[in-house]
């Protein structure tokens, strides 16, 4: 009988690709002997806007890159152009945007495990935590009026202050999420089926990651220990106290247990800060019109997807001369052709969800 | 700690000047620059991007450790009417696609990269957006 290697395309219109990506798969009858990514389906061209935006223009963009992890993009953008100019941000702006920064991790996280266990098949396990994730949206709405793109950050500080209800119901949240791990992770983690789907498939080694330049959960799980929370602090982060897992093995559980510690993490990171949040302004003094010197700066910052990173060159003027964005999910991406050899369709499917990436900030 | 591998380095390339973290080097320079850092714990090839100026482009090149906090922003000129820089997929897998992204928005063509074409844009796309005399 004649065989021959079939290819397949997963994509660009595919629920499992989580939004706008073709993966060619190369097959040899069920098992992937290669694959081509093929991206841009969603490239907007943010770098190329940025030169006739102003700076405070830009911050509703970065809202669009990993449309997952609003509030940390405003950070990291905001971050840079502070640096670049010197601004000082006062305390109370810098303890909220921890407690906005880490909610939002837990928010990205529920989706990212989400729907990795649903592309395994257990469409239950995505409901649950999209409940969980919908609490952090109601905080973030009642804070500054979006549910996705916030555009909460300014350069210098916050664009107002949190609501009176806020902090008990973030109180409330924080309770609610001890039992809802828990309850995960007797739904999820300990099933035999999910185990047996998981363990050992779509190995990244310790090697791979580092040469592929992974960074975020993904890096972890393949026993590299960064964190640019810890290797590189920035704002007030060197202050709290919390553990960064990281397990050995690099395969899609240890990148879904990697998650859900973190979750665990950063609910301890937000309780210290509401602890020590103090009174005063949430927004520094700024001028008017935002003209950094000439000069660059490259500044990054740990996102729930890995390490987001701006590069920007000023000439002076209130329009940056140049803006670059170092985008994790299009780096962590790069790992994935190599990973899927051998590997049956439906596995590819859950190597793709474990990698979680968002195609927003993919293509940029 | 930062400062170990600045004597490190200085005393490999005495010609290079480092400031504030940041390493000016010419095409021809680059590879031997590169493997060297490689060697000496910068197993992270963070980012590869590039700048339009006047009269040159600029590669810039971000490189950190894993384990230590060191890092290194390494900097090449190249010339307007033919941007070539050895490519560092050899060294790092990342470079694949960061540089493909680089030549795809500016057209700074990278030797002895086993798969450089576009990556964002379509292959019929004409002209490199990121440059300055780009009108779209």
């Amino acid at each position: 009988m004649r065989t021959q290697e079939i290819t397949v395309n997963l994509g660009p219109q595919h629920p499992s690709t989580h939004g706008v990506f073709r993966l060619v798969i190369h097959l040899d009858g069920e098992v992937a002997t290669g694959g081509t990514s093929v991206l841009g389906y969603l490239h907007r061209g943010l770098e190329k806007l940025a030169e006739s935006r102003t700076y405070p223009q830009f911050i509703p963009y970065t809202d669009r890159l990993d449309y997952l992890a609003s509030m940390s993009n405003n950070l990291a953008y905001v971050q840079t152009v502070e640096k670049l100019m010197g601004i000082e941000v006062p305390e109370r702006a810098e303890y909220l945007r921890v407690i906005f920064a880490e909610l939002q991790r837990i928010a990205s996280h529920m989706v990212g495990v989400g729907t990795f266990v649903m592309d395994l098949g257990a469409v239950t396990a995505v409901f649950y935590p999209f409940i969980h994730r919908e609490k952090i949206l109601d905080l973030f709405s009642m804070t500054c009026g979006g549910r996705l793109t916030y555009n909460y950050m300014r350069i210098g500080g916050l664009s107002h202050d949190i609501p009176e209800e806020f902090l008990p119901k973030l109180q409330e949240f924080l309770d609610y999420m001890r039992t809802a791990l828990e309850e995960y992770h007797q739904l999820v983690t300990g099933n035999e089926i999910f185990l047996a789907r998981t363990k050992g498939v779509g190995v990244i080694t310790k090697e791979m990651a580092m040469s592929y330049g992974l960074s975020g959960p993904n890096v972890r799980a393949s026993g590299v220990c960064y964190d640019v929370r810890k290797a590189h602090p920035y704002g007030i982060y060197d202050r709290f106290n919390f553990n960064v897992p990281v397990f050995e093995s690099g395969d899609t559980f240890d990148r879904y247990m990697v998650r859900m510690i973190e979750m665990e993490e950063s609910v301890k990171i937000i309780r210290q800060a509401i602890k020590d949040l103090p009174e005063g302004p949430v927004l520094g003094k700024v001028p008017k019109l935002i003209k950094p010197p000439a000069g660059e700066v490259y500044h990054s910052i740990e996102n729930p997807k890995g390490e987001l990173g701006f590069y920007i060159v000023s000439d002076g003027s209130p329009k940056p001369y140049r803006l670059h964005i170092r985008r994790p999910s299009f780096v962590n991406l790069g790992v994935l052709e190599e990973i899927i050899k051998g590997w049956k369709v439906a596995d590819v499917i859950a190597i793709l969800a474990s990698l979680d990436i968002v195609l927003g900030e993919v293509d940029g | 700690m930062e400062n170990n591998i600045h004597a490190l380095i200085k005393d490999s390339f005495p010609e290079l000047e480092i400031q504030e973290g940041h390493l000016q080097v010419s095409p021809e320079q680059l590879a031997k620059l590169m493997d060297f850092l490689k060697e000496n714990g910068f197993a992270y090839l963070h980012d590869v991007t590039a700048v339009d100026w006047p009269q040159h482009f600029t590669v810039v090149y971000q490189v950190r450790s894993y384990e230590k906090p060191d890092k290194l922003t390494v900097k090449v000129n190249v010339a307007k009417d033919k941007p070539v820089v050895p490519s560092m997929t050899g060294l790092w897998d990342s470079a694949d696609w960061l540089e493909r992204e680089v030549y795809d928005m500016f057209g700074i063509e990278f030797t002895g990269h086993p798969n450089l074409k576009r990556i964002l844009l379509d292959e019929s796309f004409m002209g490199y957006p990121l440059r300055k005399d780009f009108i779209g």
